[in-house]
């Protein structure tokens, strides 16, 4: 049949490269072909751009207020010289907050806050959930049903709750809700590296490292855990979407960052009730936090779609 | 033939029943984890817990006398004996933020709290479901595409940001139009429920049981006021928890109409559709009498896991919203530092989790009949 010789061309180019390519610039470019990955990713740009360079794009310390300065009231909403807010006044493109301070400048410094909670929550629980998983998984018996079972535990209660309930113990404070945050996140991956050591340690390639003499943490490093990378990385990305979230949430409760520091989920939660009078304090942190959420969210939605090999074999859904 | 009938009938139903008694009995050793944990976080907290309990003015005396009461003498594992002993008789310690015990407390404020979830629950599932099915049919279509790019905005805003955004447009935009709704509060001032027990004039005796019974009961003021007719009281309530419901309801939504599609894609790519579809059966009755059974199987399960995150997230919108449930009391026992209080609370809350989630397994159940029959 003709439909045989009819492979478009791209098709051939792509079986080419295919041989020359190594496994991370194919993946690489399977992701850029994911739309959602690129506009997360853009996105994500923008944030870490802004949290790097905020000392030379905030117009003002963060910290500093206006307290006394002719024309400067608390609360007040934007004023921009561009839109006929006087000269004479100095400029707050997003409005100054209840103890007069430039929004604008405490949103970019917040970046920084939000980018480090979000990597630290994460490496903390993956790093704490791959070795309780690896031990689990590579030990068996009584350790695995210990390890496994506490993190049964772990989900049997409402996760926010728990961390709540540790973050009270611990006493408020952001190390505290970034720990209790980390915690109760740990048991998704220790059951995913658990799964992946228990799948392949009787592999022939697993067995012929161990008839070579390599160690256990050799094996365990070198040849299980990147079975497991593509799932992790895809894990950590939503992780990191979720730990922003509800380390932010702890803070609106008080029991994470403490005032002044120029955290989000903390500048939201100390005006909530000026909603009615002063609605730009809780509307920009508010969408601050939601961007920021929604660029992970489509980055590792991205990942996912083009990682995972079952979706790709079934097409793109999910 | 029909007594073969019987007897696959009955082994079922035995099959069944033995399920039901393994799954319940399942729940037990994970409330007693429960118990340990909470137990072992209130051990955990430095400093005397006499001075953080009873204020730091206490004397050694009066010290002493508490830790004689409360057993805190005695080796920890008789501890948790008694603590364990105590909760089975239904004495979860008293607030001090309330001056009360945490089980009135129960009464008064959970009835809330599974009002809210259940609402915001059936939001999700009522919008959720229909919304996957759609974007699996019509894979790829303009209408999937937002349904998807809506599901993940929808899990990327924080529960407390979209509650005030909700308060923002509802009670302060569309003030004074129709569509305004109520902020805050379960019954606009000057309304009360009026107990199905006054009102069919039954004889309660205060504090006891049965009182403490039937006041939980009524507290649900959706159903109290629906089996007494009091169609205002009712109508109230429910504007009043259409907006903390919605707030509650997006991120299980979200999740759910996502599972509901991709389950839907799978299932629909099975051999036995193509069959129905080869048989000249109308699309409509491929998907509702036939892939739909399979493919909501796993959103059950979803539903299950999205009660956490409802029962969780109802410390925020009910702080939010100051709904007077359990969430909003944790809330203001974290704000009080009232230790007893907080434990209590955290008990009940992954208490009712660990029982719903039981619910949903036994569903499964009806629903599979590969589970109950393994």
């Amino acid at each position: 049949m003709a439909t045989v010789a009819q492979i478009p061309d791209d098709n051939i180019a792509d079986i080419h490269d295919y041989k020359s390519n190594s496994l991370w610039r194919l993946t690489l470019r399977r992701v850029f072909r994911q739309r959602s990955a690129v506009v997360g990713l853009v996105i994500l740009l923008v944030v870490v751009f802004s949290a790097l360079f905020a000392p030379v794009i905030a117009p003002y310390d963060p910290y500093k207020d206006f307290i006394g300065v002719e024309g400067v009231k608390r609360r007040d909403g934007p004023c921009i010289h561009l839109l006929g807010c006087p000269e004479s006044q100095p400029q707050f493109i997003l409005g100054i907050d209840g103890n007069a301070r430039d929004v604008f400048s405490r949103i970019l410094y917040g970046a920084r806050v939000t980018l480090r909670i979000g990597v630290t929550v994460i490496s903390v629980a993956v790093l704490g959930g791959t070795t309780l998983g690896a031990i689990a998984g590579y030990a068996g018996g009584t350790i695995d049903n210990i390890i496994m079972r506490s993190m049964d535990v772990i989900l049997a209660f409402p996760f926010f709750l728990l961390a709540i309930a540790l973050v009270f113990v611990l006493g408020p404070s952001l190390m505290n809700a970034m720990l209790a945050i980390a915690i109760v996140s740990m048991p998704g991956y220790a059951r995913v590296i658990r799964s992946t050591v228990l799948s392949v340690r009787e592999a022939d390639y697993v067995e012929a490292s161990r008839a070579l003499g390599a160690s256990s943490l050799h094996i365990l490093f070198k040849r299980i855990l990147p079975n497991a990378i593509s799932p992790l990385i895809v894990l950590a990305t939503l992780g990191i979407a979720t730990a922003v979230l509800d380390t932010a949430a702890l803070s609106f409760l008080g029991l994470g960052a403490q005032p002044p520091l120029p955290e989000w989920g903390t500048m939201l939660g100390s005006e909530r009730n000026q909603i009615f009078s002063a609605p730009h304090l809780v509307f920009v942190p508010g969408i601050a936090i939601s961007i920021t959420v929604l660029a992970f969210n489509l980055l590792g939605d991205g990942l996912r779609d083009a990682l995972d090999p079952r979706l790709v074999n079934e097409g793109k859904s999910g | 033939m029909t007594v073969t009938y019987q007897v696959t009938i009955t082994l079922e139903y035995r099959l069944m029943v033995q399920y039901i008694i393994r799954r319940t009995l399942l729940a037990i050793p994970v409330m007693f984890a429960i118990l340990l944990v909470v137990f072992g976080l209130a051990r955990a907290i430095p400093g005397d817990p006499c001075k953080s309990i009873l204020g730091e003015k206490a004397s050694e005396q009066i010290c002493e006398r508490f830790a004689e009461e409360h057993g805190l003498n005695e080796p920890l594992p008789v501890q948790f004996g008694i603590y364990i002993n105590k909760v089975l008789h239904g004495d979860l310690g008293d607030s001090i933020r309330f001056g009360r015990p945490i089980i009135v407390m129960l009464v008064e404020r959970l009835p809330m709290t599974i009002e809210l979830a259940f609402a915001a629950m059936t939001f999700a599932v009522i919008v959720g479901i229909p919304a996957g099915i759609i974007s699996a049919i019509r894979r790829n279509s303009a209408i999937d595409v937002a349904t998807m790019t809506l599901a993940t905005i929808g899990v990327s805003i924080p529960v407390f940001f979209l509650g005030l955004m909700l308060i923002y447009f509802f009670a302060v935009a569309l003030k004074d139009t129709p569509f305004a709704l109520p902020p805050s509060g379960r019954l606009s001032p000057g309304l009360s429920a009026t107990p199905f027990y006054e009102v069919w004039g039954w004889s309660v005796e205060e504090d006891t049981p049965r009182f403490l019974f039937l006041e939980f009961i009524a507290n649900h003021f959706l159903f109290n006021s629906l089996i007494t007719a009091d169609w205002e009281v009712f109508f109230d309530a429910i504007r009043h928890l259409i907006l903390p419901a919605f707030a509650l309801s997006t991120i299980p939504m979200a999740i759910i109409a996502r599972i509901t599609r991709s389950s839907m894609l799978e299932v629909l790519g099975l051999d036995y559709i193509r069959a129905a579809k080869a048989k000249g059966l109308r699309q409509r009755t491929v998907i509702m009498k036939h892939a739909l059974r399979n493919a909501l199987l796993p959103v059950v399960t979803v539903v299950g896991l999205q009660l956490a995150a409802i029962l969780g997230g109802a410390v925020l919108t009910e702080t939010i919203f100051s709904l007077p449930g359990v969430g909003l009391s944790v809330f203001e026992a974290i704000t009080s530092r009232d230790f007893p209080g907080i434990q209590g609370l955290v008990i009940i809350i992954a208490f009712v989790y660990v029982f719903l989630n039981l619910m949903v397994d036994l569903s499964y159940a009806f629903l599979d009949p590969r589970i109950r029959l393994n």
